[in-house]
C-alpha cells in the first residue's frame, strides 16, 4: 500500500501541520511502511470473528447523574496559556 | 413569496436538543445553566491528558427514551466514536459522539400542516457531548472560551429529507419540542439553546427525482427564524435556478436582522471528521428488559392524547390540538376533569379566557397560578347557579392571579349570584318603573329593549343576578 504526497499534504492539513517538502517525502514513506505493516492481518481469516471496538470483554460502565464538585477556578485557569476574566483567551475566531 | 410552482423544496432537518441530567455525560460537574465560566469544569470536560470518562446511566436512559417516543428502533449494542475536528470550543479537538452504532434508527413522527396529517420519517437518533461557547471580544482581537457547556449531553435527530415546505419544518420542530417535553428528557427552549436546529434545504423541478444541490442553513434561534430562514433561502435558490445558475453546496448563516442567509466562509472544503471507535468508552449492550423498563417509563404521547380527547371528551380536532401541544396545558386540562364533568366547557376556558391571558400578557403557563382544581370547581359554581358566567370571568382572572380556590375569591369579594327571586323581582319592578320608554317599545314589539332592561337589573346587581331568572321575571312584569 503506498501513501501519495497529496495523502500526507491532505493529513498535515487536517492535522494543522506545516511539513517541507522533504518531510511530506519521507513520511509518504513511513506511513505507507505502517500501513503494509498493519496489512498483514489480513492474511488471517476473519470470517467467523464478529467485528470489534474495543480489546476488553467488558460493557455497560456507566455512572449514576449525582454531582461532583468541579475544580476551582485558580487550578482550571493553571494551563490556560492566555486568559481573561476566568475565561480562556483564543486567538480571535470570526464565522 | 413562495416558488412552489415551478420546484419542488426538499428540506431534512437536523436537530439537537439539550437532555437535562443534573450531571454531564463524561464527568460530575454540573450542568446548571447560567455559572460563572469555566465553573463547572474538571480534567475530563477541560480534556485533560490522561483522564476517563464514565458514562452517564441517566444520559442514555434519556436517549433511549426519546429515541422510542420518536417511534425508533433502539440499538442492542451502541458505541461512542471520536469526531476529530480543531476548534477552540472543544478541548480535547474531538467531540465524543456516535458514528455507524446510533442509539436510535428508523423513525418517524406525524405533523400536520393544514388539517392533512403528514408521516416524517427519522433516520437517527444519536449521543454526543456538547462543545464550549465563545464570546468574541469587542475590537476583534480575541475569543474568550467558556467551557461550562463542553460535555453536556445532547441527542442529535436527523429527519429523512421528507419535508416539503418551511410550514412542515416548523411543523416537524414543534411536534419534536412537544414530544421531548412530554418525555421530560429536556425543557426544549430554542431561545436558551437547549434545541437548537440546522436544515438542509434543495430546490428540484417537480417531477424530478434526484435531490438539487442542498445549502445547509444554520444559526436559525426560534421557530420562526427556522421558517422565515427557510423561506428566504425557497427563494434564493430558485432566483438563481430561474436564470439559469446553479446552486453552490455550502453553509449559510441566516441573519435574523438582516432577514437573509449569508454564505459562511472557511467552510468550502469537505469535512474529514476520522470517525472512529473511542478507546476510554466501553460499549453499551441495551438487553430487552432495559428496554423495557425505559419503555414504560414513557407517557402517553401528544397524538394519542389529542385523540383520546376527541373521541372521549368530544373535543374539536383543533382544540384537542391545542390543548395537547404543551404537557402542562393538557395535565391542567386533565386534573380540572377530577373536579367537573363538563369537559367542554373547562376546553372553552382554556382556550379562551386562559390562553387570551397569556397571549395578551406575554406569559406563560408557569407564570400563571390558577389550578386544575379551581378551574373544576369553577365551572362546578356556574353548574350549580352560584356565580354566573359573567362573574366567573372575574372570579377566573383572580384564580389566574392569586391562585385561589373559585369558593373563597367569591366569598371575599361578595360575588355570589343572586338567584332568590323575591329579592330580584324587586329590582326588576324598580327598573320597568324607572324606564317606561323601553317598556313601551317592548310592549310594541321591540323585542332589542328587554335586552336594554336585562342590562339594567344587571348592572343595578352589579352583575350578580342569576340572568335566567331576570329574563324570565322580567317577561313576567312586562307582560302583566
Amino acid at each position: 500500500m503506498s501513501i501519495s504526497i497529496q495523502d500526507v499534504e491532505h493529513v498535515a492539513k487536517l492535522a494543522r501541520l506545516e511539513l517541507t517538502e522533504e518531510e511530506k517525502a519521507k513520511y509518504a514513506e513511513q506511513l505507507g511502511a505502517i500501513l503494509n505493516y498493519a496489512q498483514k492481518l489480513n492474511e488471517l481469516d476473519t470470517e467467523n470473528v464478529p467485528p470489534t471496538s474495543h480489546v476488553l470483554p467488558v460493557a455497560n460502565v456507566m455512572r449514576d447523574d449525582e454531582p461532583r464538585p468541579s475544580w476551582p477556578i485558580e487550578k482550571v485557569m493553571l494551563n490556560a496559556p492566555d486568559e481573561e476574566d476566568g475565561q480562556f483567551r483564543v486567538p480571535a475566531v470570526l464565522e | 413569496m413562495t416558488t412552489t410552482t415551478r420546484y419542488e423544496t426538499v428540506i431534512g432537518l437536523e436537530v439537537h436538543v439539550e437532555l437535562h441530567t443534573k450531571t454531564k455525560i463524561f464527568c460530575g460537574c454540573s450542568t446548571s445553566f447560567g455559572a460563572p465560566p469555566n465553573t463547572h469544569t474538571c480534567p475530563i470536560c477541560l480534556g485533560h491528558p490522561g483522564v476517563l470518562p464514565v458514562v452517564n446511566r441517566q444520559a442514555v436512559e434519556y436517549a433511549m427514551k426519546a429515541a422510542m417516543a420518536l417511534n425508533c428502533e433502539i440499538a442492542d449494542v451502541t458505541k461512542f466514536d471520536r469526531k476529530n475536528y480543531f476548534y477552540p470550543d472543544l478541548p480535547k479537538a474531538y467531540q465524543i459522539s456516535q458514528y455507524d452504532q446510533p442509539i436510535g434508527k428508523n423513525g418517524w413522527i406525524d405533523i400536520e400542516v393544514n388539517g392533512q396529517t403528514k408521516r416524517i420519517g427519522i433516520t437517527r437518533v444519536h449521543l454526543e457531548e456538547d462543545a464550549g461557547k465563545l464570546t468574541h471580544v469587542e475590537g476583534g482581537y480575541a475569543s474568550l472560551v467558556d467551557l461550562n457547556r463542553v460535555g453536556t449531553p445532547l441527542i442529535e435527530i436527523v429527519s429523512e429529507p421528507d419535508i416539503r415546505s418551511p410550514e412542515e419544518a416548523r411543523a416537524y420542530l414543534e411536534k419534536l419540542r412537544a414530544i421531548m417535553l412530554y418525555c421530560e428528557v429536556s425543557d426544549v427552549k430554542m431561545e436558551e439553546g437547549s434545541l437548537r436546529c440546522d436544515a438542509n434545504i434543495s430546490l428540484r423541478p417537480w417531477g424530478q427525482e434526484k435531490f438539487g444541490v442542498r445549502a445547509e442553513l444554520k444559526n436559525m434561534n426560534s421557530f420562526r427564524s427556522v421558517q422565515r430562514g427557510l423561506e428566504y433561502e425557497e427563494w434564493r435558490q430558485a432566483d438563481i435556478l430561474d436564470s439559469g445558475g446553479e446552486v453552490v453546496q455550502e453553509t449559510r448563516r441566516w441573519d435574523e436582522s438582516q432577514g437573509k442567509t449569508l454564505s459562511m466562509r472557511g467552510k468550502e472544503e469537505a469535512h474529514d471528521y476520522r470517525y472512529f471507535p473511542d478507546p476510554d468508552l466501553v460499549r453499551i449492550v441495551i438487553d430487552e428488559e432495559w428496554k423495557a423498563r425505559v419503555r414504560a417509563s414513557i407517557p402517553e404521547l401528544p397524538d394519542a392524547r389529542k385523540a383520546r380527547y376527541m373521541s372521549e371528551y368530544g373535543l374539536s380536532s383543533y382544540d384537542a390540538g391545542v390543548i395537547t401541544a404543551s404537557k402542562k396545558l393538557a395535565d391542567l386540562f386533565e386534573e380540572s376533569l377530577r373536579y367537573t364533568k363538563d369537559a367542554k366547557a373547562a376546553a372553552n376556558w382554556i382556550m379562551g379566557d386562559l390562553l387570551g391571558y397569556l397571549n395578551a400578557n406575554n406569559l406563560e403557563l408557569d407564570d400563571v397560578k390558577l389550578t386544575g382544581q379551581g378551574l373544576g370547581e369553577m365551572i362546578g359554581l356556574i353548574e350549580k347557579g352560584t356565580i354566573s358566567g359573567k362573574i366567573a370571568k372575574t372570579v377566573f382572572k383572580a384564580m389566574l392571579e392569586t391562585g385561589k380556590l373559585p369558593q373563597q375569591i367569591v366569598e371575599e369579594q361578595g360575588l355570589v349570584q343572586i338567584s332568590d327571586e323575591g329579592a330580584i323581582r324587586e329590582i326588576v319592578e324598580k327598573v320597568v318603573a324607572a324606564n317606561p320608554q323601553s317598556v313601551e317599545d317592548y310592549r310594541s314589539g321591540k323585542e332589542k329593549a328587554l335586552g336594554f332592561l336585562v342590562g339594567q337589573v344587571m348592572r343595578e346587581t352589579k352583575g350578580k343576578a342569576n340572568p335566567a331568572l331576570v329574563n324570565q321575571l322580567l317577561v313576567e312584569v312586562l307582560k302583566s
